[in-house]
């Protein structure tokens, strides 16, 4: 008995419960969710924010990484110039044009929090499913290992980790941010296939003599699909907003060339929110926006897979 | 409580004044900078000053570093100290001090009714003591920890450890109560000047003593201090410790009598705000009277909310090291030349380090005896080093480019930023740069001072004392694997520099050597950075000091 | 209840265990290592040699562990190379700080968001509704310090409030028990509880933030499926008044799932703190471990690790304890 851990595993359990569905589930939930609000908000943030990752480099007016201004930043008597005609939102503090660095960062952030969730997804997997499917002693051995991550408060797990590296950079981050989401997904994988051990189709399928690994690649994994995108949608916006607390800690990358929102709000928050706060709010609506977008997207499709709502 | 009370009432009748003050300085803040240094008339009350780190213990010979230096500074002396904003060497506890020709003997006239704050006599006999007891020290954890000690005076009277110096230090005579004479085995170029580090602050013998002093432990993977260091140091300064509150982060010094000088505040509390952003608002808002190494960023603006920011003179200079052992092409001294051709000093000093910071011309300081305004220049000119590269055959060259994270130092505010814009310069005359950053204490220092893996690398010094040979000499005195380069004519010229007789004849050696280190460019010196330290409007009598040896005893508030 | 406690700790064990030998080997692989962050700028390599051998860094890792094992069980975590004090005195110095924090932060999360969730459950699809969705949203999405930093650039001044610290400096404060607000209290130095507590104000308002939003939400989900079950059907068509029903039936069956979620929100306010504290300067927890982040302070970084976890299973056992004190069903079990 652990009444804290068994709060924390409560949603993921939930969640894995609707492993199993199938596609009319899928599709049921789809329709749902198209007559949300909420849902749809979170889709179109989520989507534009895809297509602006993706199409940065082209969107962008100037190229981000050139000092065009450099003689025209100041440090020394504060001065940063601010918006102008060609720079919009004016540079940052290397004189590279403000707007293209934001454009370019939502690519960068896109990248830290992909991959981290990537990441999350592909060790929980390995350990969900080894558990989940052999049982026994494995399952027992693997869950008490997950048990233990889960129970460390996130960002404390993730700040720690970090620390351990000698050379943070791009992926120390990554890994630290995502090894808080190895448990979760862990948990859910194993729960989903539970969940269908006993369902018809993997009944039917193990009946018929397929093999056993084959049944779990087959029939089981692709049967999860729908909670795994669930999680790693919520999971994305947290990773998003915990890869920045690390810049903040000074625990991120330390190469100022890389335009990434979280490194770009932890340097301008701490050092130039009295000379050009513009230089921290911009990456950390940006953030905030994102991260909501994720968040109801995820929250929304939760919903419309809980047995519980449908009527 | 009751004290308190008053306090506070008296305060809150300030505030009226002190807006009427703020706005008068806010509108001639800049031109009248200077007149902080005349301090005002009025006497007691306390000042609070905000500090970027937590000291480590307060025995100044276990220490190293600022954050400490600081707080040691009010409440010890040393023989000798500098002059107020600059880097001359003047009398402290001794009047007058008078080298052997030798340079062996230094015999020191001391100031007489001096006490220190534990009520006990300050004479000759303390200085031997405390000479002495550095000498005599035991255990090699304590010596591992005697950081200057074992720079300046190199080895034990019995070395533990694996430390093998043979030491310079050979005794201490009280020839009477108020003249010592200090006996050393060689002379070194580093003296006088380094009888103003603080770590050679004067102790009071019996509280060495009864504190034990001298016991250094070890726990765990760090070493815990005595008593003595912890709770009651003891020295002959203006102010004296009053408490160390580890848990609210503060330390408080109260004004102390019978000491060298005579504080004008009743007492000075060192609070510790790592934050940059909380201690400007602390400053703001009066929770403190001062703080130590604003942003640059900040300056204009601290300075319309009345404050007054200080520019300490440079004693620091940052240079990118050029490892000529790693890349043969670096040993032809034009592509050196080309480097610092290529590397567009003016504009990176301008728009990344503060105001008061300066191109760096040579590798020692304005400040420093032996600095040369004759060397050959290097302006920015990108076309002339494209040229030089050509000529050498190296259009194609690669560098692997070394620079540490997690790290801020006087010299390098932000590693990171420096790296970006020396870098990019590179590329402009066509080097290739392949960046390799390290942290600090996790590889950095390594890999570029022991293992010499870079090409170049950006690393710098902030001088401890004015002699010449603390800079060039560390860094040019001898073949390095941080430098890759055997040159003798160089280090015999450092050599005989550093043995020449104090004074002129020191200085002309310097000066030589520092030209002739420029025709040779082992390294590109890169900037002079500056620091600051920011007070109130209400504050008067900091003087800011190149070597951060501001004292407070001048200091008055209101 | 005792042999419970018992075995939990015992359980505990391996946990830690292994936990410290995976600490300690990491640290010990990582290049750097204490020699040179003590001797800093001007080290050597040889000097930093010299300081590792002298404390037994250049042993066999298997030995050295031994020896830190020997030590941490006698109570002994080391000392810090930042401040040269023992690290466990740096805790029990700091850790007031936290509690003290933590509570405010936990006093508004839960002050306002079962009310908030309460409300928004009661007019569900209302203005409030969906003003409650809409913040707990955002508030979830918002970066702890970015939202520390607009607080104390842009708040502090106006209202009068300090933007770091816990006391004014040179407040004559007696200190008994580390807790600045009970200290006050005992020793009725009212003008020093109301310092602290101003000082705690912009603080806990950043810390409270994301448990605010989660409580809220639970809240309101709560109340709602209690709303929904059939005893509460059963009573409404019994007839009872209202009132009743909501005070005595919903509220309190709504508020247990709240409860847990409260015990799991203590721990996550910990990682949130780290960011606070060092905001704010507010010395307690997580201010001592990002300054031993920045400072590279891996003896400090060590015994904070272990500590935590030592602690974190006392705390879980704690809240399982307590709640077999409010649910007698669990103690059954």
């Amino acid at each position: 008995m652990n009444t804290l851990l068994n709060k924390k595993k409560e949603p993921i359990d939930k969640l894995a419960a609707t492993a199993g569905g199938g596609r009319s589930l899928a599709a049921e939930a789809i329709r749902r969710m198209a007559r949300s609000p909420v849902a749809i908000i979170g889709a179109v943030i989520t989507a534009l924010f895809v297509l602006l990752a993706i199409f940065a480099p082209l969107l962008a007016p100037k190229d981000p990484f050139d000092r065009a201004l450099q003689d025209q930043v100041q440090l020394g008597r504060g001065i940063i110039p601010g918006s102008m005609p060609g720079y919009p939102l004016g540079v940052d503090d290397f004189g590279r044009d403000f707007l293209s660095r934001l454009l370019v960062g939502a690519q960068q952030t896109l990248l830290v929090g992909v991959v981290a969730t990537l990441i999350g997804v592909s060790v929980g997997m390995i350990i969900g499913v080894l558990a989940g499917a052999f049982g026994g002693w494995v399952d027992t051995v693997l869950m008490r290992f997950v048990d233990v991550l889960l129970s460390v408060p996130s960002l404390l797990l993730a700040i720690s980790v970090a620390a351990l590296f000698a050379k943070p950079n791009q992926w120390t981050v990554i890994i630290a941010v995502s090894i808080v989401s190895v448990p979760i997904f862990a948990r859910l994988l194993r729960g989903a296939m539970l969940a269908q051990r006993d369902a018809d189709h993997v009944l039917a399928a193990t009946s018929l003599g397929v093999k056993r690994h084959t049944v779990v690649l087959r029939h089981m994994l692709p049967n999860s699909l729908g909670p795994v995108i669930v999680q790693a949608t919520l999971t994305l916006a947290t990773s998003i907003i915990e890869a920045a607390a690390l810049s903040f800690l000074g625990l991120g990358d330390p190469d100022p060339s890389r335009a990434e929102w979280g490194l770009m709000l932890g340097k301008a928050a701490r050092q130039f929110l009295d000379i050009r706060p513009e230089l921290a709010y911009y990456p950390a609506i940006a953030i905030i926006i994102v991260a909501l977008g994720f968040t109801l997207l995820g929250e929304s499709m939760r919903e419309a897979l809980d047995p519980k709502n449908r009527r | 409580m009751l004290q308190l009370r008053v306090a506070r009432t008296r305060r809150i009748a300030l505030i009226g004044l002190a807006g009427a003050l703020a706005v008068s300085m806010s509108a001639c803040a800049e031109s009248k900078r200077d007149d902080n240094a005349a301090g005002g008339d009025k006497t007691g009350g306390t000042m609070v000053f905000g500090a970027t780190g937590n000291p480590k213990m307060f025995d100044p010979i276990f220490n190293d570093e600022g954050e400490t230096f600081r707080i040691t500074r009010q409440i010890y002396d040393t023989l000798l100290q500098n002059k107020p904003g600059t880097a001359d060497v003047v009398g402290s506890l001794a009047e007058k001090w008078e080298p052997s020709n030798d340079g062996k003997t230094w015999t020191f006239s001391l100031k007489k009714g001096v006490k220190f704050s534990d009520d006990t006599a300050f004479d000759a006999k303390a200085v031997c003591f405390n000479f002495d007891r550095w000498f005599n020290m035991k255990g090699a954890a304590a010596q591992s920890q005697m950081i200057y000690y074992g720079d300046v005076f190199e080895g034990f009277a019995k070395n533990e450890g694996d430390a093998t110096g043979a030491p310079v230090y050979k005794s201490c005579e009280a020839k009477d109560d108020s003249t010592a004479v200090i006996n050393l085995n060689k002379a070194k170029g580093a003296f006088p000047a380094a009888f103003t580090l603080p770590s050679f602050s004067i102790s009071s013998p019996t509280a060495l003593q009864k504190y034990n002093a001298d016991t250094v432990t070890q726990s765990g993977d760090s070493f815990s201090y005595s008593d003595y260091a912890n709770k009651f140091p003891t020295g002959t300064g203006p102010f004296k410790f009053e408490a160390w509150d580890q848990a609210k982060g503060e330390v408080s010094i109260v004004k102390s009598t019978g000491g060298t000088d005579t504080a004008k505040l009743d007492k000075l509390i060192f609070k510790v705000i790592p934050d940059e952003n909380a201690r400007k608002q602390a400053l703001k808002s009066g929770d403190i009277d001062g703080y130590d190494y604003p942003s640059p960023a900040d300056y204009a603006l601290l300075r319309n909310d009345g404050a007054q920011v200080l520019i300490r003179p440079s004693f620091n200079i940052l240079y990118l090291g050029i490892n000529q052992a790693n890349n043969p092409a670096l040993k032809d001294v034009r592509v050196r030349q080309a480097l610092a051709y290529g590397i567009n000093r003016e504009q990176f000093v301008k728009s990344k380090l503060a105001e008061g910071s300066e191109v760096a011309t040579e590798f020692v300081p304005k400040a420093i005896a032996g600095y040369n305004d004759q060397v050959p220049q290097f302006p920015y000119d990108p076309e002339k080093a494209k040229q030089l590269l050509a000529a050498a055959g190296a259009s194609n060259l690669t560098l692997n480019f070394y620079y540490p994270t997690e790290v801020t130092r006087p010299y390098m505010p932000n590693p990171a930023d420096t790296f970006t814009a020396i870098s990019e310069d590179l590329k402009k005359i066509g080097i290739k740069v392949e960046a390799i950053a390290k942290p600090w204490n996790g590889g950095y220092k390594d890999d570029v001072q022991k293992a010499g893996k870079q090409d170049v690398h950006l690393l710098g010094w902030t001088g401890d004392y004015n002699d010449a040979g603390n800079f060039v000499g560390t860094f040019f005195g001898r073949s390095k694997a941080e430098f890759g380069f055997d040159n003798p004519a160089l280090f015999s010229a450092i050599a005989a520099a550093d043995a020449a007789a104090v004074g002129d004849a020191h200085t002309k050696a310097y000066e030589e050597v520092n030209k002739q280190i420029m025709d040779y460019m082992p390294a590109v010196p890169i900037a002079y950075p500056t620091p600051a330290l920011v007070v109130g409007a209400k504050i008067k009598g900091v003087v800011a000091s190149p070597l951060t040896d501001e004292r407070f005893n001048t200091v008055t508030k209101g | 209840m005792l042999r419970f406690i018992v075995r939990r700790l015992l359980q505990a064990i391996p946990t830690l265990l292994i936990l410290s030998i995976l600490v300690f080997a990491w640290l010990r692989a990582l290049p750097g290592g204490p020699a040179g962050a003590m001797l800093g700028d001007k080290a050597t390599p040889e000097k930093i040699a010299n300081l590792n051998h002298i404390l037994g860094l250049d042993q066999p890792i298997y030995l050295q562990y031994i020896k830190f094992l020997g030590r941490v069980l006698t109570g002994d975590f080391g000392n810090s190379l930042i401040s040269t004090q023992p690290v466990v005195q740096e805790v029990l110095d700091f850790l007031p700080a936290t509690i003290e924090l933590s509570f405010a932060a936990l006093f508004i999360a839960v002050g306002l968001g079962i009310p908030l969730g309460y409300l928004a459950a009661r007019f569900r699809g209302g203005i409030i509704d969906n003003l409650t969705i809409v913040v707990t949203l955002v508030g979830v999405a918002v970066p702890v310090f970015f939202l520390g930093y607009l607080l104390q650039n842009n708040l502090a001044e106006p209202l009068g409030l300090p933007s770091q610290g816990r006391l004014t400096t040179g407040l004559d404060a007696t200190d008994i028990t580390g807790f600045a607000i009970l200290d006050g209290i005992l020793t009725q130095e009212w003008d020093a509880v109301w310092d602290a507590i101003r000082h705690l104000i912009l603080p806990a308002i950043t810390l409270a933030t994301i448990p605010l939003a989660v409580i809220t939400r639970i809240t309101r989900a709560s109340v709602l499926d209690v709303m929904n079950e059939d005893f509460i059907r059963t009573a409404q068509s019994k007839g009872l008044a209202e009132q009743t029903i909501r005070g005595r039936h919903v509220l309190r069956n709504a508020l247990l799932p709240v409860a847990t979620t409260i015990g799991l929100q203590t721990g996550l306010l910990l990682g949130g703190a780290v960011l606070t504290e060092r905001v704010f300067t507010f010395r307690g927890l997580g201010f001592l471990l990002a300054e031993g982040i920045e400072r590279k302070d891996y003896p400090r970084l060590q015994a904070l690790i272990l500590l935590g976890a030592l602690v974190y299973v006392l705390v879980n056992m704690l809240v399982d304890v307590s709640y077999g004190l409010i649910d007698p069903r669990v103690r059954v079990r």
